[in-house]
């Protein structure tokens, strides 16, 4: 267990590092010369070079690298041109919007999709599963910002429940936060809670496929006992292992909620950053994000060998 | 038939059927459209379905029923070529990782995992930062999220097939590595992914809408649905079907797609059915 363990550590890392790697060629070395992009096409050779050298652009590629690297390690992702802040701090300002979204997000998935994907396992080839099957289909094929502008015309402009967009901030109340972020949650989770249902489903049709499921019943416990005890537990791994998954996409989607609700988030943030030439932003949330995502993806990983005793450590 | 099986092929059906509708509709979009997709009418701004607009007009009293026409083109184009780089560097990277197998491997499956966390719109926000903003962008884009799939994939076939009588024996006959993949290996892998391929079709057409929604994909006056939902939403009081139709025909040929993936899956690779 330890080795392997230790393995999938160094993995990890190997990843991070290619993570890295990928953000800075895209954005340092493709473009040619940053200072240029930055400055736009009424630059003068003077404020270029200037900016060059405070970029550090004039050392060979290994060494800017190698020093972009080691600040981001330590968390200093340089300075935003636009605001002239350090780009941290700029990404956890906005934490509180993306964060409180993409779980709100995942509580509305799980909410739905767990029951309902058992539900329609344990009515297999039913109405009930057919329904299921059919609703997760139609949920898989809208697209998240569409849902997201039909609530807004539904529940903002029909009914006037919600706001159409826009973020208050915590501090005027945990309720006023929730509401302004409901919305953008639901359209942001239906269409991974879609994916989610079927998941679920075949999960749970494949335990009650298992002989231990046919003995609990053959010794004569009821059916809503075979299902929570012995169905239930047993299921939980794959569908643990989706939901892990869908965390990263859910954070991936926050960005295009944002932007249809008008939320001051991760996603705006380097929305605005890319029509001000603001790259060291740009850089830094895309590193953030991808870096979360990997993560996920190994504690999810980490978590499955963990849970599930079978899986071979090699 | 099953009764299952029928139903399979009902649905099967369907999906063929809104594909091809779909496929028809671009085709078609290139002889005909109603009106112009980009003649404007000043006029005739943001007017509700009409015998003369039967989707009806954007704000700037453009017809919508030409223009959703239209954007079938880009959604087709987006997702073939998006799928093709895909398919194209996972197919690429997972042969080889496979083949030569050792610390290579390693590697380009860590490479993979990397790229693992760059969701389409994520690579765009990047490559927009660098690149001006359009069509191409979004291809690039959502053809990179496609890799680690298409990677998976055949390096998985590879690891299996590499130890098959019929590899060794061609090995045997003096076929050199490049021999084996091409001419053994992967045509042995391409029943599921041409499953692969089509599944992911769907995903590259939702991804197209979201990057020209955000401004990173497809810019104006080029029709894409994305697009269209992107202006939609300045005007949802004002003309609410501005934001129906477009939304719906993705939700459409999306729908087709996945219905068609579905049904190739049960056709072509009965093991993951």
């Amino acid at each position: 267990m330890r080795r392997y363990v230790v393995r999938r550590v160094a993995a990890f890392a190997v990843t991070l590092l290619f993570v890295s790697v990928l953000v800075f060629v895209v954005v340092r070395v493709l473009p040619g010369d940053p200072a240029e992009l930055i400055l736009g096409t009424e630059r003068d050779p003077a404020t270029a070079e200037r900016l060059r050298e405070s970029l550090g652009l004039n050392r060979p590629l290994a060494v800017q690298y190698a020093a972009w690297l080691g600040g981001a390690v330590r968390g200093d992702l340089g300075t935003s041109i636009q605001y002239d802040v350090p780009v941290g701090r700029l990404i956890v300002s906005r934490l509180p919007v993306t964060l409180p979204l993409t779980l709100l997000a995942a509580t509305f998935m799980i909410a739905v999709a767990v029951p309902l994907g058992v539900y329609a396992a344990t009515r297999y080839r039913r109405g009930a599963d057919y329904l299921a099957m059919v609703v997760s289909q139609l949920g898989i094929a809208v697209p998240s910002f569409w849902s997201g502008l039909l609530l807004i015309l539904f529940f903002s402009v029909y009914l006037g429940w919600f706001r159409s967009g826009g973020f208050d901030g915590w501090a005027s109340g945990v309720w006023s936060g929730i509401k302004s972020l409901l919305l953008p949650a639901v359209a942001l989770g239906l269409f991974q809670a879609a994916v989610l249902v079927r998941a679920t489903r075949s999960a749970v049709l494949d335990v009650m496929r298992e002989d231990f499921v046919r003995t609990a019943r053959a010794k004569g416990l009821p059916e809503r006992r075979v299902i929570a005890l012995h169905t239930l537990r047993n299921a939980m791994i794959p569908i643990v292992t989706v939901i892990g998954l869908q965390l990263g996409q859910l954070m991936a989607g926050s960005i295009v909620l944002e932007s249809v609700f008008a939320l001051p988030g991760l996603g705006r943030l380097a929305l605005g950053a890319i029509s001000a030439r603001d790259l060291p932003v740009v850089q830094g949330v895309t590193l953030f994000v991808a870096t979360t995502i990997v993560f996920i993806n190994f504690a999810v990983d980490l978590a499955y060998a963990f849970v599930d005793p079978r899986i071979k450590y090699d | 038939m099953t009764r299952r099986g029928a139903r399979r092929h009902v649905t099967f059906v369907v999906g063929v059927v809104v594909t091809l509708g779909l496929v028809a509709t671009a085709g078609v979009s290139f002889v005909y459209t109603p009106v112009d997709p980009l003649a404007m009418a000043p006029g005739e701004r943001l007017q509700g379905p009409s015998a003369a607009h039967p989707f009806g007009t954007d704000q700037y009293g453009r017809d919508l029923l030409s223009r959703v026409m239209t954007g079938a083109r880009t959604s087709i184009a987006v997702g073939v070529i998006a799928v093709g780089i895909g398919a194209f560097l996972g197919v690429l990277l997972g042969l080889l990782s496979g083949w030569l197998g050792g610390w290579l491997d390693e590697l380009f499956m860590r490479l993979v995992d990397a790229v693992q966390g760059f969701p389409a719109i994520l690579s765009a926000l990047l490559f927009t930062a660098v690149f001006s903003p359009g069509i191409a962008v979004s291809m690039v884009a959502i053809g990179v999220a496609f890799v680690p799939a298409f990677a998976r994939l055949s390096r998985g076939s590879v690891l299996e097939l590499r130890a098959r009588e019929f590899v060794v024996a061609a090995r045997a006959l003096g076929a050199g590595d490049r021999r084996l993949l091409v001419r053994h290996i992967l045509p042995n892998t391409l029943a599921p992914l041409i499953v692969q391929a089509t599944t992911s079709f769907p995903v590259a057409i939702l991804a197209e809408a979201a990057l020209a929604y955000l401004g990173l994909g497809t810019q104006p006056p080029h029709p894409s649905w994305g697009l269209m939902l992107k202006e939609a939403q300045n005007f949802l009081s004002m003309n609410p079907w501005f934001a129906l139709f477009p939304g719906a025909a993705i939700a459409l040929a999306v729908l087709g797609l996945n219905l068609l993936g579905d049904g190739l899956r049960d056709v072509l690779d009965p093991k993951t059915a």
